[in-house]
């Protein structure tokens, strides 16, 4: 039976959505946390999909006698989340097993952290497409392992309803994690749901420009559950809370927090308690289902982990990590904005389509930002723009871009023919465009004589025209400008051929 | 030489006579096969023999050696591993029926040591079901009985090691001690028996009960030949995080330099003078009338060589049964979850995946390992944490101080190692309190992480042997063989085990 | 301290559900009573352990850590420790295309 829903408009009038975010990632170490087993995540390979089980020592398969011991490059970036996340870093932190039987599980525990996580009390503002900043405060970011891979056999779509049994690979079974855990977030009203996904969008971002993950959400680098509760309007209370997994993608977590919204909002509205339980999320059908009931009693037996020894961090440490960490993305968007002298709605537009980094890539090869910033927003661009963040070899380069618009500046070609020379290199015509403007003859002709020629046959053309521009209606040079540009080919300087025919107007 | 003689040297004198050539390793091993053969149907120390592997190994350091390589001492000298221990390719049970017919892929970190040295491995031996017990009553493969009288238990959880040692069926052996295991079955046969420090032997490879107070240690005949085999097995390894505070085995620390030294100080007139040996306020009851009397002798004997003997106070020590079945328990619990029917061992079927776990873990599981996997997970849940485990690893930080404070007034402690000499089977299996008693002597050193061992007293009851503890501070560990050894060289030789027949 | 001073049968079989291990009536019965004697000897460490006294989870823990102990990130080989497919899944009850079969979960977790 499909759930009641309240309109979304209504159910925020009536109620305050609080939300919080537990956050994992996968960390791109070559090894696993707990032992030197190859680490999936290092490289997204594909391959160990179809080799399963392969990618395991005794530690990580869970052998009677295997031993945990700690990865040193997992700390470091570790340290790394925490510091980009403003989080204090504890000079002393504990390991913790949390006990639960699941097939997936090797040992039946999992090595987390628990009363002393190694991150705590930091927090990340995020920015809405339209400016809006919000500060979401985070509780914690602790180590912890990754568990194996049920894959569900005799359901649909390999799902577990209606499943016979499962198949594990255990290949993924100790992959570093950080899990991040917000506190709850209050006072983002009708927005909770774009934040909710922006947040985990800002953590994405962060995660990449650090070097810490591979950070793809399609690929399961970076996984979010949304936790979600409502309160009457202004009550200032706490109401009941679920926690929705499976959204495996930034509009999910959007979607799913405006589902549970409507559907939380439904349930209230009909005079009943918000049930306390897990919920997945189901791209297909845009809702959310029944799992299992969460209870804040779930009994894990967190004791000490006595196979490793605490994690002591000390503060020269802490300042070593620090030094090696680049600008973050927010400061990095600030500066150039200001830098480049961006629009804040041309701002807004480079951040959704991911062009920052190429922008700044041309502008450092010599390109103006103006220039850099029009070219690569180009729909013609787009697959080169792409390929480029995805570390692939792209079509046209940052170089090319670079190269094309110093001969915009020098005047020696305008953005029509920079347009003509763009869609030569993309048929493959030649890499320098320099030497395309050359080969085709397309350079801007600065020849005043011809200019002044060519102005003369459009004013015998129009001679009315002449006289209005000689009258002081400049907007009546337009006609005369395309009649020129099409004489001249497109190859004139439009910016001279306006200063002549004012002059020749005047004569 | 005849067998009968071979069976019964000691480690290092099998070593000198080997290196020697007066012997070969391979006669000697034949020597202990066949005694195997001849007394396992009464005894029954092991669970599998190896004895292809142990005889290939035996020729290949015979080759070695008339190759004029130089070898270890103990190079083809003869071993039995107790069956906690993973062996690569040799079935590895733990003692329980869940692992019945397991192959590990992967050796013990103290495996390969012994295999790099190469002594022939004669056989996995017996124990009570994942080193839960004090006389190998509970493994699933049947009982070990006592040399010195087969009716009687050999001590647990490592029955198997020690009864193998003490009726000539090998000449070393490695045990596991988590609460006495290695110590209690040495003193309840008349042979030798030591825990290292914690951490200074890998745990990397032994199935883990209570991984905090978990230690493989030696077992054999003489006091330097168990330092011989510590001097081995010592040491870090990058595989055990616990173990990095080991130490090397070095000419300053070496436990077998420290043996000797003992020897040489128990044989002089006062050779023990300048030393303070502490006697235990809270260890003067609980103790059969005899086993105490063999006690109190050794105290003499260690006076009139010069020791000045010192009551300590150790206030806390009688919290330490308590906290030893809260911390052993808890932890256990958590390290066996892993014997769930999915990646290697016995599976019983179920129609989910929950009930395949918890019918497999109901019917290979025995009766005494669920007992403390129940206990443990109680003591760690929510609501009980505090009161339980908490409160536990508290009195665990009292012990270690009543340790430090002992040892800042005396040079070792000395305790009676069991309270009884070996008892009857089946007479406290009914009653698990009455069991857990056994250990009373023998925890504390595992709760703080202390070295210790045990080594013969004397005859006592019913004309069967007792043990005397000797504990020493962390790191100390060539100390306790010194000490060890000088008492040893006090004390009448035990006649042979009068349980078998000839 | 715990509002519990004894084991019930009803919490016996809680705790053998959480422990996963499946215990018929007359099973449950013998452990209650069992651990019920127990709990007297264990449960008096609660009149030393008071707030002023701290824990010890590792016994060579001290105040001042000789250091962390960490692992180089290196990849394993099949010479170390890496296993193939075969020597991980030969110890298995049941295996089907080189994974672990697990029969039906009916849980998500």
């Amino acid at each position: 039976m499909a759930d009641k829903l309240l309109g979304y408009e209504e159910a925020i009038k009536k109620y305050d959505p609080t939300f919080g975010i537990e956050v994992h990632v996968e960390l791109a170490t070559k090894t696993k946390m707990f032992c030197p087993a190859p680490n999936p995540a290092y490289d997204n390979n594909l391959e160990n999909l179809t080799h399963p089980n392969t990618m395991l020592t005794p530690v990580s398969l869970g052998l009677p006698g295997a031993l945990p011991v700690l990865n040193k490059q997992a700390v470091e970036y570790a340290i790394k989340i925490g510091l980009a996340l403003n989080c204090e870093i504890a000079e002393k932190s504990v390991f913790s097993r949390k006990n639960y039987f699941y097939p997936d599980m090797t040992k039946n525990f999992q090595t987390s952290q628990y009363d002393l996580p190694t991150c705590i009390n930091g927090y990340v503002d995020v920015e809405l497409d339209d400016g809006e900043v919000f500060r979401v405060d985070i509780e914690r970011a602790h180590l912890e392992e990754d568990a194996g891979k049920n894959n569900h056999v005799g359901g649909a779509e390999g799902r577990i309803q209606g499943a016979d049994h499962s198949l594990v690979d255990y290949n993924r079974a100790g992959v570093p994690l950080i899990e991040i855990v917000t506190r709850p977030v209050f006072n983002t009203g009708k927005r909770a749901p774009e934040v909710a996904a922006a947040y985990v969008r800002t953590l994405r971002d962060i995660f990449k420009a650090i070097g810490v993950s591979n950070a793809q959400m399609e690929r399961g680098n970076v996984r979010a559950d949304v936790n979600l509760s409502l309160a009457p309007a202004g009550s200032g209370k706490l109401g009941t809370r679920t926690e929705t997994k499976n959204v495996n993608s930034f509009s999910a977590i959007e979607a799913a927090a405006k589902y549970e919204i409507r559907r939380q909002g439904a349930v209230l509205d009909s005079g009943a308690d918000v049930f306390q339980e897990t919920r997945m999320w189901h791209e297909a059908s845009n809702d959310t289902s029944s799992g299992r009931p969460k209870s804040d009693a779930d009994d894990y037996r967190y004791f000490p982990e006595p196979d490793l020894m605490p994690l002591y961090i000390s503060r020269e440490k802490v300042e070593e990590v620090r030094a090696t960490l680049p600008e973050l993305p927010q400061a990095k968007r600030n500066r150039l904005k200001e830098e480049y002298g961006f629009k804040p709605l041309e701002m807004r537009d480079v951040i959704n389509a991911e062009a920052l980094n190429i922008i700044e890539d041309t502008v450092k090869k010599g390109a103006t930002p103006q220039g850099a910033r029009k070219w690569w927003m180009n729909e013609a661009l787009e697959e080169s723009r792409k390929a480029w963040n995805e570390g692939q070899e792209p079509t046209i380069t940052p170089d090319q871009i670079a190269a094309m618009d110093k001969l915009v500046q020098e005047g020696k070609i305008n953005d029509k023919i920079a347009r003509q020379v763009l869609d030569a290199m993309i048929q493959g015509e030649g890499d320098d465009p320099a030497k395309i403007v050359a080969d085709k003859g397309l350079e801007v002709v600065n020849d005043d004589g011809a200019l002044i020629a060519a102005i003369q046959e459009a004013f015998a053309k129009m001679p009315k025209a002449k006289t209005d521009i000689a009258g002081g209606n400049q907007g009546a040079a337009g006609p005369i400008i395309g009649m020129v540009m099409k004489a001249t080919g497109g190859q004139a300087d439009g910016k001279r051929v306006r200063e002549l025919i004012l002059e020749e107007a005047a004569k | 030489m005849d067998n009968k003689e071979i069976i019964r040297l000691t480690a290092l004198e099998l070593s000198r006579k080997i290196e020697g050539g007066e012997l070969t390793s391979r006669q000697v091993t034949d020597a202990f096969i066949e005694r195997i053969e001849q007394v396992e149907p009464q005894v029954h120390a092991f669970i599998v023999t190896t004895f292809d592997e142990a005889r290939k190994t035996a020729d290949e350091i015979d080759k070695k050696r008339q190759d004029g390589e130089k070898l270890h001492p103990l190079a083809g000298v003869p071993i039995a591993i107790k069956d906690v221990v993973v062996t690569k390719g040799i079935q590895t049970t733990a003692g329980s029926k869940m692992l019945e017919g397991w192959i590990p892929p992967y050796d013990a970190s103290l495996v390969v040591k012994i295999k790099e040295i190469g002594m022939p491995i004669l056989g996995k031996t017996n124990m009570d079901e994942f080193a839960m017990g004090s006389s190998t009553e509970h493994s699933a493969y049947g009982k070990t009985c006592n040399p010195w009288d087969l009716d009687r238990i050999p001590g647990g959880s490592g029955g198997g090691s020690a009864a193998a040692v003490a009726a000539f069926e090998a000449p070393l052996a490695i045990g596991t001690d988590t609460g006495g295991s290695i110590r209690q079955p040495a003193a309840v046969t008349g042979t030798v028996g030591a825990k290292p420090t914690y951490g200074y032997v890998s745990r990397y490879g032994l199935v883990a009960l209570s991984s905090s107070l978990d230690q493989a240690g030696p077992c054999s005949r003489t006091v330097i030949d168990s330092a011989l085999l510590q001097d081995v097995i010592q040491g870090p390894d990058y595989h055990d995080s616990t173990s990095q505070l080991s130490s090397e085995v070095t000419a300053e620390n070496s436990n077998y330099q420290a043996a000797l030294e003992g020897l040489r100080i128990g044989s002089e007139n006062d050779g023990l003078k300048g030393v303070k040996v502490g006697v235990v306020k809270q260890m003067q009851e609980g103790f059969a009338p005899e086993v105490f009397a063999r006690f109190q002798e050794e105290i003499e004997a260690l006076e009139e060589k010069g020791a000045e003997i010192i009551e300590v106070d150790c206030p806390h020590f009688e919290y330490a049964l308590g906290a030893y079945y809260l911390i052993m328990p808890s932890e256990a619990s958590s390290n066996l979850a892993r014997f769930d029917g999915m990646r290697y061992g016995q599976r019983v079927d179920g129609a989910s995946s929950d009930e395949m776990m918890a019918n497999t873990r109901g019917a290979m599981f025995g009766e005494e390992v669920k007992r403390r996997i129940l206990l443990g997970t109680y003591a760690l849940s929510a609501g009980y944490y505090d009161a339980y485990y908490g409160s536990a690893q508290k009195v665990r930080t009292l012990i270690q101080k009543d340790f430090a404070e002992a040892f800042a007034k005396v040079d070792f402690i000395a305790t009676p190692t069991a309270p009884t000499v070996a008892f009857k089977f089946g007479e406290k299996i009914d009653d698990p309190l009455a069991m857990y008693m056994n250990d009373i002597a023998t925890i504390p050193a595992n709760l703080a992480g202390i070295p210790g061992l045990s080594l013969p007293s004397g005859l006592a009851e019913e004309g069967l042997p007792a043990g005397i503890q000797i504990l020493v501070p962390a790191k100390s560990d060539d100390k306790m063989y010194k000490f060890a050894a000088a008492i040893e060289a006090m004390t009448d030789k035990l006649p042979e085990p009068k349980g078998l027949e000839k | 301290m715990a509002e519990k001073e004894h084991f019930s049968k009803e919490e016996v079989a809680r705790i053998a559900d959480l422990a996963k291990i499946k215990l018929d009536y007359k099973q449950i019965e013998k452990m209650t009573t069992d651990l019920n004697v127990i709990n007297e000897a264990i449960a008096k460490v609660q009149e030393v352990a008071t707030e002023d006294v701290e824990a010890t989870s590792h016994p060579l823990q001290t105040d001042n850590p000789s250091g962390n102990v960490l692992r180089e990130d290196i990849p394993a080989t099949f010479e170390n420790d890496l296993l193939t497919n075969e020597e991980a899944i030969a110890g298995a009850p049941k295996t089907e295309q080189g994974m672990f079969l697990a029969p039906q979960i009916l849980v998500e977790d």
